[in-house]
């Protein structure tokens, strides 16, 4: 049906979801799975058992040398100097007026030793970024070509794992990672993920990654295993309120009015955006980053504009319907004076005015590892 | 049943009329509910409302898509399929049974003369529609 685009990119698992029948999309430059039986039961599957995700479009920059640590202070906004080997930290990379060039997380694999990954459509851009601002002794290398990445998700991903891993998995707490084998093949297993389950995502190398892929699908059929596309991917964490780059938040939104300002931490000394973002603080925020749910029948989407009194105020960011809250929901900016749990909106579909509503996020109850 | 059952007549923009003297019921096709995806939103007019062959009548979203609705015949709504508001999959579940989506008392039944058979719509899956 559709025609292969030789212009796209493609992952490690590219043929292998091309046999499981995908229906592949273009995203961010690359061919990737949107779905394989239907989003809504890829959702489900997540939520009630275990999913499997290609996430090996995403990035990898590793930086090693004894200024590692220091040139990732002045990249990143988060402290770094709190991060453990072994540990994993949500961090962001910031412009110098605030604006946000990608969200990503932080591994410390030794003391001297960091692994960032960012976004797959952001790879090019945070790479000249990252280039550009590194000084000192610091080696920095993208390994993005070289890196498979899968995603593990949902309350038996542990089980999985488990079976067919050479390391006690259990035994990794949320936003911890330990190099393991999985399947034979080493790699990182991290405990961390995008959906609000609990489960792992697995670093690979990009040649050891289909037999990783087809050994969590054969052992997980017990544990309903099943494989996740983008389309699901993109409702579970819409559930979650976990902001997607280029939707939610882009080089126009700063970290504070997208309700990421617990991972901007000043005190720590300078760093790219610090200067903004003090500003913004002390300034106080025009407009914030919601949830909301729809009061009348109408799906939110991208771009939609967010109205109050008849009046545009705000811009719906992400919208959907959310399976297992079964409720049509989205996330979008409104002024602060209208950002309360509660406050009543209305979104702008087709031209008429929706009832919404602010709510309280996350949608969904999450289920991680705590 | 038929993934095109033949005594329905088919649009280019994949909805299904099904004929019985001055009225039609009408729904999208196996073809198109696949290419949507989970339906999760079924926007119909009212009854009474007057609708027009290949214009716009409602509108269809998946959780990725939003797309358009055109009417087969031109005519008045008679009947709404209210069911969809609350189980709007099933669209996708029963295209042609449960999840039709309005009935037309029609103005110009010879209208449908302009309707593809179902072979021809295979047919035109097939080259343009196929993709």
């Amino acid at each position: 049906m559709t025609q292969p685009d030789t212009a796209l990119k493609r992952t490690p698992l590219h043929a292998a979801h091309v046999r499981l029948g995908a229906r592949m999309i273009p995203f961010g430059g690359w061919d990737m799975p949107v779905q394989y039986a239907g989003i809504v039961e890829e959702h489900r599957a997540v939520r009630n058992a275990v999913g499997c995700f290609d996430v090996s479009h995403m990035g990898e920059f590793e930086f090693r040398g004894p200024d590692a640590q220091r040139a990732l202070q002045r990249l990143t906004t988060n402290d770094v100097s709190t991060l453990g080997v072994g540990q994993v930290q949500y961090s962001l990379l910031c412009y110098e007026d605030g604006g946000i060039v990608d969200d990503l997380t932080l591994y410390r694999l030794a003391d001297d030793h960091y692994m960032m990954t960012v976004n797959a459509s952001n790879i090019d851009k945070d790479w000249a970024w990252v280039r550009r601002h590194l000084d000192g002794r610091v080696d920095a290398r993208n390994v993005s070509e070289e890196t498979g990445l899968i995603a593990v998700q949902g309350p038996h991903a542990e089980r999985l794992v488990g079976r067919l891993s050479d390391v006690d998995v259990a035994g990794i707490e949320y936003y911890h990672f330990r190099q393991g084998r999985v399947a034979g093949v080493a790699g990182i297993i991290s405990r961390t993920g995008y959906t609000g389950e609990d489960g792992f995502e697995l670093y690979l190398p990009a040649a050891g990654t289909e037999t990783v892929w087809e050994r969590l699908l054969a052992e997980g059929k017990r544990d309903g295993a099943v494989p996740i596309g983008l389309g699901a991917r993109d409702t579970l964490r819409l559930e979650m309120k976990y902001a997607l780059y280029g939707n939610d938040i882009d080089e126009t939104t700063n970290p504070l009015e997208a309700g990421l300002g617990w991972v901007v931490k000043p005190a720590k000394g300078d760093f790219v955006g610090r200067a903004a973002t003090e500003a913004l603080r002390a300034a106080g925020l025009r407009r914030r980053l919601v949830g909301f749910e729809m009061v009348e029948r109408a799906v939110a989407r991208h771009g939609y504009p967010i109205l109050d009194g008849g009046a545009s105020v705000g811009v719906v960011t992400s919208g959907s319907y959310g399976p297992s809250v079964d409720k049509y929901i989205g996330i979008g900016y409104v002024p602060t004076a209208l950002a309360a749990v509660g406050s009543a909106i209305a979104v702008e579909v087709r031209g008429r005015g929706q009832a919404a509503r602010v709510v309280k996020t996350p949608f969904h109850p999450p289920r991680v590892k705590r | 049943m038929a993934t095109y059952p033949a005594e329905l007549r088919y649009t280019r923009e994949h909805e299904w009329a099904k004929v019985e003297g001055k009225r039609a019921r009408v729904g999208i096709t196996h073809y198109a509910q696949d290419q949507l995806g989970d339906v999760v939103f079924v926007e119909l007019p009212k009854v009474g409302a007057k609708v027009t062959q290949l214009q716009t009548f409602g509108v269809v979203e998946s959780v990725k898509a939003v797309s358009d609705l055109f009417a087969p015949l031109s005519g008045v709504v008679t009947e709404v399929n209210q069911e969809l508001t609350q189980q709007p999959e099933r669209v996708n579940r029963d295209p042609y049974g449960t999840g039709w989506l309005i009935v037309i008392e029609l103005s110009n039944p010879a209208e449908a003369d302009k309707l593809m058979s179902a072979q021809q719509y295979e047919e035109f899956l097939k080259t343009a529609g196929g993709h």
